[in-house]
């Protein structure tokens, strides 16, 4: 079994490698001279040419490529052009707001969007399935920027229940804290909980469905066991799956959503750098997410291991 | 493990089962509603022009921030530009994007993942970059390529579909294996038959059903997608009319006109419902796993 | 003698594309203590929906009954509140299906499976239950067996998984056995070492049992008295022997002329023209009618009724079940 745990592992090493090249492929993509883009079309001939050195564009691109890994390995993601501060850090100040609201959000989706899944399958075509599936659709099709907007309009300046944006930092103020990233983590979770439920239910229906569930209702087994214990167990292996994927569309739902809500998080951070054209920290940004989501990734396909006892003897 | 079990869902139809099938479609009463609802908006979208003869961008300043009336059903916005023009040429656009990178996902999605399934040395590599590719939210991967390529229609389109290509990719892959897997390709292979020909015969016919269900989602999620990125104002950029950057456009102005940002949003929303509901009725009849009825 | 379940006119409903459906029709039969009961029928015929609802498992909402009854110590288990019939599942009567490795849940080991109905209905300790799987195992000839009752399913091979089955049904000394098909998933060799084991199981623990099979001879290895379906519906039921030797029905007769002859030399094997009806199709009269060769206008006047031509011996079938006719 450690033995898959290490391939396993090992499988994840090629693929950070891509992702380090696809990030470094950011800047080289860029129509025309990138130099001449980031540093803008009114900028001097001297400006442009300090752009292409600060940022090593008149290497070949081989050697690029090698001293963009040695910084990797150094620990160097880059540094934004615009807030004269690395990378690093530069994410490191924002990453507990967008941490907050897609823990928060994902808080509020699991229970929700687990338990509702179940009784829909279980009470299959019954108007409890279509309600629930009808609300799960409407949340998977609205988009969560439009509905933000609205429940800022209604709930922030119609009923002044809710700040209109800005955040409060947890340890300055808990409640106001809570009361900043509340809606905004709310708004999130819809399409969260929209997706899981689906998911939960189709996930319980084929449990559900099983010649097992059959023998465990033959053994005598109260409904809530057989369901419980038997069907739900089987499901969650695909409950897990989609989990992950939630994890994945909470921070990509956090980046408009930080916008709208103008919340000092990683993705608003993101939207400025590609609308300021600091195309080092986006490239440095994703960087770092895309290695975060490998290591999800890899977590996730070990959690399987734990929850499917067939998939341990590969 | 989910790979193979996927793989194992759909199978090569015989001619009566297809009429089989595409009756309990029609039958279907999700699959009608997101039919009927998909279509109408294709159709309003298609035929714009002739739905109104007012120019999208056409700017009557005399009559800004007029509420919905008659004379303008969606009201205007802060230009005097009717807004129910707008949305119509929106959706133009808007539906154009999610159709083409729902198109696009699916025959690349489809190319690789067969080569994945037939090539093995081919893939590891294909595989792990598709992995790689997932490794970004879908919103991130798309803002990082049309900030490589530029705020145009053209960028949108070829970011969403790397967005959504390794998904496809994968599944096809999934049930192309089970295809090798088969004995009868076995003995189709001693009997002379080309890589090509297994590929495209067996292979394919294999992958269609969960495909095309993956694709009808890709078209939903591509609609949300663009309209989050023209709404950030890197998606497709002013005057032309996108329904995500009308939002953004309206946003500013919401408390004075907030029919400006209402209609654009249900037009996404209603566009979204509906092609979820065609991928949950497809789904439904093509994947004979959730075929147990209760 | 009283009969230990008493199945009497049982009609059994399926919720269909276009509405109710009926598949079992006036089913009945008795089966006695430490009986030995086959139940032989194609697909289709109504014999795995009739197992199924001894207890009740069909899938929710998708079976009705809309008469009769199946009566067990006073109980009459189409009726009864979920309580009741819970306990009488898996404690008094029990299961076994066709399929052992989708019937097993992959992600719980054996001991796990087995203690479930120990800890259930006898209130065992873990400790205590997991000592008693281990003896269970042993009893259906796993060998081996404190190591494999820590395994799951997935690790065995088809013949031990359908004997871990048999073992999770007899945990706690059911007083009958419903076999769904237990040997058809398995291959030969392992299918006669299974029915040896519930022969030898019978005889131990003193339990009926209600053997389901299409296969006739299992049927003929193993029951007592064999229940023949059709359509739905009984056609015959008789003594194993009487069954094989001198069958009344034309079905049965059918059947028995389409085995394979032991000795040999037989060029084409015969089949019985025609094919099973659908649930919903309508048929005047006898619902084999259309396929019997000895078909009379009073076949398809009126259906015929499940008629007692001797102490032991039933048949549906009018021209058959006239006095006085011989075989």
């Amino acid at each position: 079994m450690s033995r898959l745990i290490a391939v396993r592992v090992l499988q994840a090493v090629p693929v950070i490698l891509i992702v380090s090249v696809l990030a470094f492929l950011l800047i080289t993509l860029l129509p025309g001279d990138p130099a001449v883009v980031i540093a803008g079309d009114q900028a001097s001939p001297e400006a442009i040419a300090a752009v292409r050195h600060n940022l090593g564009l008149d290497k070949p691109l081989i050697e690029q490529l090698g001293i963009w890994f040695i910084h990797l390995v150094q620990g160097n993601f880059g540094s934004s052009l615009m807030l004269n501060q690395s990378v690093l850090s530069a994410m490191g100040e924002r990453l507990p707001v967008t941490l907050s609201l897609a823990a928060l959000s994902i808080l509020i989706t699991l229970p929700v969007g687990i338990f509702a899944g179940v009784i829909a399958a279980y009470y299959r075509q019954t108007w409890v399935d279509t309600l629930v599936m009808t609300l799960a659709l409407i949340g998977v099709s609205a988009p969560a920027f439009w509905i933000a907007i609205l429940s800022i309009l209604f709930f922030g300046v119609y009923l002044r229940w809710l700040p209109t944006s800005g955040y409060m930092p947890f340890l300055q103020n808990p409640a106001l804290w809570l009361r900043s990233l509340v809606l905004p983590a709310l708004i999130l979770s819809l399409f969260q909980i929209g997706f899981l439920a689906r998911m939960t239910r189709s996930a319980m229906l084929e449990a559900l469905g099983q010649d097992f569930v059959r023998t465990a209702r033959a053994k005598g087994l109260s409904e809530w066991k057989a369901v419980g214990k038997h069907a739900f167990r089987n499901a969650l292996i695909l409950i897990v799956t989609a989990i992950g994927i939630l994890l994945s569309t909470a921070i990509g739902g956090s980046v408009v959503l930080e916008q709208v809500f103008a919340l000092p998080g990683v993705g608003r951070l993101v939207v400025q750098g590609i609308l300021a054209r600091d195309y080092p920290l986006v490239q440095g940004v994703m960087l770092i997410y895309g290695f975060a989501f490998v290591l999800i990734n890899l977590a996730v396909d070990l959690l399987y291991t734990l929850l499917d006892p067939r998939v341990r003897y590969d | 493990m989910t790979d193979l079990a996927v793989g194992a869902v759909a199978g090569t139809l015989a001619p009566r089962r297809q009429f089989v099938l595409l009756r309990r479609l029609a039958a279907h009463r999700s699959f009608q509603i997101g039919l009927v609802l998909v279509v109408l908006l294709g159709l309003a979208a298609i035929f714009a022009p002739l739905l109104t003869s007012v120019d999208p961008s056409a700017m009557k300043v005399r009559f800004r921030f007029r509420p919905p009336s008659a004379a303008f059903p969606f009201g205007t916005d802060n230009f005097g530009r009717d807004i129910f023009t707008r949305v119509l040429y929106g959706a133009r656009v808007s539906l154009w994007i999610g159709l083409v990178v729902a198109v696009s996902t699916g025959i690349l999605g489809a190319a690789i993942g067969i080569l994945a399934a037939q090539f093995h040395r081919l893939d590891s590599i294909l595989m792990r970059c598709m992995d790689a590719l997932m490794s970004f939210p879908a919103i991130l991967l798309a803002l990082g390529v049309t900030a490589a390529l530029g705020p145009r229609m053209e960028s949108v389109i070829v970011a969403l579909t790397v967005a959504y290509v390794p998904a496809g990719a994968r599944i096809v892959r999934a049930s192309a294996l089970v295809v090798r897997e088969l004995d009868y390709i076995a003995a189709a292979r001693i009997a002379g038959a080309s890589n090509a020909r297994i590929m495209i015969r067996h292979m394919l016919p294999n992958s269609v059903s969960p495909l095309l269900v993956h694709v009808t989602f890709v078209f939903a999620y591509a609609i949300l997608a663009e309209a989050a990125l023209s709404f950030l104002g890197v998606g497709v950029p002013p005057p032309t009319a996108s329904w995500g950057n009308i939002i953004a456009e309206g946003r500013d102005y919401a408390t004075e006109a907030w029919w400006v940002m209402l209609f654009p949003g249900l037009g996404i929303t209603l566009s979204a419902l509906g092609l979820n509901l065609v991928g949950d009725g497809l789904r439904d009849v093509l994947d004979p796993r959730l075929s147990w009825r209760g | 003698m009283s009969a230990l379940v008493s199945i009497d006119k049982l009609a059994v409903q399926f919720r269909g594309d276009r509405g109710w459906v009926s598949a079992v029709e006036d089913v009945s039969f008795d089966i006695g203590e430490g009986e030995c009961v086959g139940v032989v029928g194609e697909s289709g015929s109504g014999k795995s929906v009739t197992a199924l609802s001894m207890l009740r498992l069909h899938p929710r909402g998708t079976a009705r009954f809309p008469s009769g009854s199946i009566v067990y110590a006073g109980l009459d288990l189409l009726h009864a509140p979920e309580r009741d019939l819970r306990a009488v599942r898996g404690r008094d009567i029990a299961m076994v299906f066709q399929d052992p490795m989708s019937s097993l849940n992959p992600v719980l080991t054996i001991c796990d499976q087995i203690c479930e109905p120990l800890r259930l209905h006898q209130g065992l300790s873990k400790a205590a239950a997991r000592r008693r799987a281990i003896e269970l195992l042993d009893l259906v000839r796993i060998a081996d067996a404190a190591r494999r009752v820590d395994e799951y399913p997935h690790r065995l091979s088809g013949g031990m998984r359908q004997r871990a089955m048999i073992a999770i049904a007899i945990a706690c000394r059911p007083r009958l056995l419903i076999a769904d098909e237990p040997t058809t998933a398995l291959d030969v060799t392992i299918q006669a070492q299974i029915l040896e084991l519930l022969r030898d199981l019978r005889a131990e623990l003193g339990m009926a049992v209600l053997l389901i099979s299409h296969d006739l001879g299992v049927i003929a290895e193993f029951a007592r008295r064999v229940v023949v379906m059709y359509a739905g519906r009984i056609v015959e039921d008789a003594p194993v022997d009487v069954l094989f030797n001198a069958p009344r029905h034309p079905y049965t007769e059918g059947l028995m002329a389409s085995m394979p002859p032991l000795e040999g030399g037989a060029d084409r094997l015969y089949a019985i023209p025609g094919r099973i009806p659908d649930p919903d199709e309508p048929i005047p009269g006898c619902r084999f009618g259309p396929r019997c060769a000895h078909l009379e206008p009073v076949c398809r006047a009126s259906a015929p009724e499940l008629v007692a031509i001797s102490e032991t011996h039933r048949v549906r079938c009018t021209p058959r079940a006239r006095p006085g006719v011989l075989a």
